[in-house]
């Protein structure tokens, strides 16, 4: 393979940072941007005001149902981040007087949950930070141990962004319930994929998103089981039964609800075994690499490996030039310099998440993709080991 | 294609210059930041009669910035007189290698160091240096000057950002003017405790943030 033909391609592994949206989303918006573009009005409304009203409903209902909970349970936002940020000082606004300023979260979850729990502490809030173990599970004794009388919220992610490992989120909503306390659960990576019953599961809020099912980004929800207590908290309007206020954003709960529609068990399966055959690969190709997270406990889209004595920046550089989008949770590639608190948090050193890379896998993908990325990134690791001052001792040991 | 860095860059990083070891090396160092972890190892050969580098190579455990600036500052070195190899800048490399992004400063200053220290060590060996100093706030002032505050890519004492160091009896304290909840307060404090903590003298240093 020349050098030009090497970046003549795009293998796009990095499905939980974005998806590409579906030619068939788009082609479910489109009428709600050019033909009904009206504001939803109510039944006494202009006709156009009246179907646009009717599309929401009916996009409500879908996304609700996916989660076994009722249409009014349901309200759309603007996406994952303003969900979980609407849930946690929702909750926290409206029971900090009446019950405690007590919250208690992992200390895995994704920047939506994890900072704003960090804003409410500025606030005077207490929060907790729960321990997970070597593979990412939450300590459910210390969760236990952790609940008082002044606890009002537990928030607890239903799948890891970057390790991809599942919670048991029965156990977790089994005790908040019998401890009344209440659960939400980050289900941005999970939702659609991971089957979340709120009939069978005790969780009081959901945060879900499309941007990671190739529906429109910007776009998202949080499911509120009826009567949990949370303050309005972006005022205005009286819009998603007055708990948020904006104009709502039709063509993308539209492109939402096609969104859910479009995921099968099928195609998830098929995720799951590009996923396997992946991990199965690369530890069994490329020498020193470990996986984070558990086997079986994870996304089905999900792989994160640290290759040891490499660092992740280099390898991403490589692998895009080479036509491959894949991310890191190495300090060189974050923005704020920081190594991943993922990584650190299951008690990996500061090393593991240096060499750790992760691939997302989307509706997009082959199994060949997968064979290319595996056959690259072993010469990628294999080049930079050669100049690693590290590792050289082990190999020595092997041989 | 968009890459973040410049065609020289990519070139060095694709095709790193002198990479490896020297057996029998004159003079060593490893550099690494424990706030980034990147590591950089340096290795040199001296021309005792002409003081001058005969070879030089480097290994590199680190980010594109990291790896681009071992191999340039091997080029750079290659036949310089020791002094003249001490003084090449991290300015210099980024220079020479078309600019290199401000937030990868601290990355890629390991390099320049990493040669500085290998150029050290040959000195220590060959008892080329002179009796130990004593820490003053001068010399602390002084190694901070490598520390680079990952916005502006400028060191923290050029850009005013150490407001005050205090030396007494092995304890070093150092003001720094940032919010404690800054973005980069981890990486700074990591930096400088790994500057000053190596002095023969201190025993302990305790780095402090402005409300």
């Amino acid at each position: 393979m020349t050098e030009e033909e090497m970046v003549d391609r795009l293998i796009y592994l990095d499905n939980a940072a974005a998806t590409r949206l579906d030619e068939r989303v788009l082609e479910a918006m489109r009428p709600y941007l050019f033909d009904t573009y009206a504001v939803a009005t109510s039944e006494f409304g202009y006709s156009q005001g009246i179907e646009a009203r009717e599309a929401l409903d009916e996009a409500r209902e879908a996304l609700a149902n996916a989660l076994g909970a009722a249409p009014e349970e349901f309200i759309f936002t603007s996406g994952s981040t303003e969900s979980s940020n609407i849930a946690l000082k929702g909750v926290a606004l409206a029971l900090s007087k009446k019950k405690g300023k007590h919250i208690i979260v992992s200390k895995i979850e994704d920047f939506p949950v994890l900072h704003s729990a960090q804003a409410l502490e500025k606030q005077g809030f207490q929060v907790t930070y729960l321990d997970v173990d070597g593979e990412g599970f939450v300590d459910l004794d210390q969760l236990r141990d952790s609940i008082s009388n002044e606890t009002i919220l537990v928030s607890i992610q239903h799948a890891n962004q970057e390790i991809g490992t599942i919670q048991d989120i029965e156990a977790v909503g089994g005790i908040c319930r019998e401890r009344e306390v209440l659960f939400h659960t980050d289900a941005t990576h999970t939702f659609t994929r991971v089957p979340l019953d709120m009939k069978k599961i005790a969780v009081d809020l959901v945060t879900v998103s499309a941007h990671t099912i190739h529906g429109p980004r910007g776009t998202g929800g949080l499911c509120i089981r009826q009567g949990t207590q949370i303050a309005k908290w972006m005022d205005g309007g009286f819009q998603e039964f007055n708990l948020r206020a904006g104009l709502e954003n039709i063509p993308g709960a539209v492109g939402f609800a096609k969104a859910v529609e479009l995921v099968t068990p099928k195609e998830t399966k098929r995720l799951q075994e590009m996923r396997d055959h992946l991990i199965d690969r690369m530890l069994a190709e490329i020498p020193h690499s470990t996986l984070n997270g558990h086997r079986r406990k994870r996304l089905p889209q999900n792989a994160n490996i640290t290759f040891h004595f490499v660092e992740g920046e280099s390898m991403t550089l490589h692998l895009d030039m080479r036509g491959f989008a894949v991310s890191t949770g190495s300090a060189c590639f974050s923005r704020s310099l920081e190594a991943s608190h993922v990584i650190t948090g299951i008690g990996g050193d500061h090393e593991r998440a240096h060499g750790s890379i992760r691939f997302t896998f989307g509706r997009y993908n082959t199994v060949g993709d997968v064979d290319a990325v595996v056959q690259v990134l072993a010469e990628t690791v294999e080049e930079l080991r050669s100049i690693s001052p590290l590792g050289k001792n082990e190999e020595k040991e092997e041989a | 294609m968009k890459f973040p860095y410049t065609d020289i860059v990519l070139e060095h990083f694709r095709h790193p210059r002198n990479v490896g070891k020297i057996e029998n090396p004159d003079g060593k160092a490893t550099e690494g930041s424990p706030a980034c972890g990147d590591m950089v190892s340096v290795y040199i050969k001296v021309e005792p009669k002409t003081n001058t580098i005969a070879d030089v190579k480097f290994e590199s455990y680190g980010c594109a910035s990291n790896i681009a600036t071992g191999s340039i500052i091997t080029e750079l070195a290659k036949g310089k007189t020791l002094d003249e190899a001490k003084n090449i800048t991290w300015k210099e490399a980024s220079e020479a290698l078309g600019g290199l992004p401000k937030i990868k400063a601290h990355c890629s200053v390991l390099a320049v160091e990493g040669l500085r220290s290998a150029i050290q060590n040959y000195e220590e060996r060959h008892g080329l240096v002179k009796e130990k100093k004593p820490t003053t706030v001068e010399v602390v002032r002084q190694r901070l000057r490598k520390v680079i505050n990952p916005l502006t890519g400028l060191n923290v004492v050029r850009t005013n950002l150490v407001q005050d160091i205090k030396v007494k009896d092995g304890t070093v304290r150092v003001l720094v003017d940032l919010p404690r909840d800054h973005q980069f307060v981890h990486n700074i404090k990591d930096e400088i405790l790994e500057k000053i903590e190596p002095l023969w003298d201190v025993k302990e240093v305790v780095v402090e943030f402005t409300e």
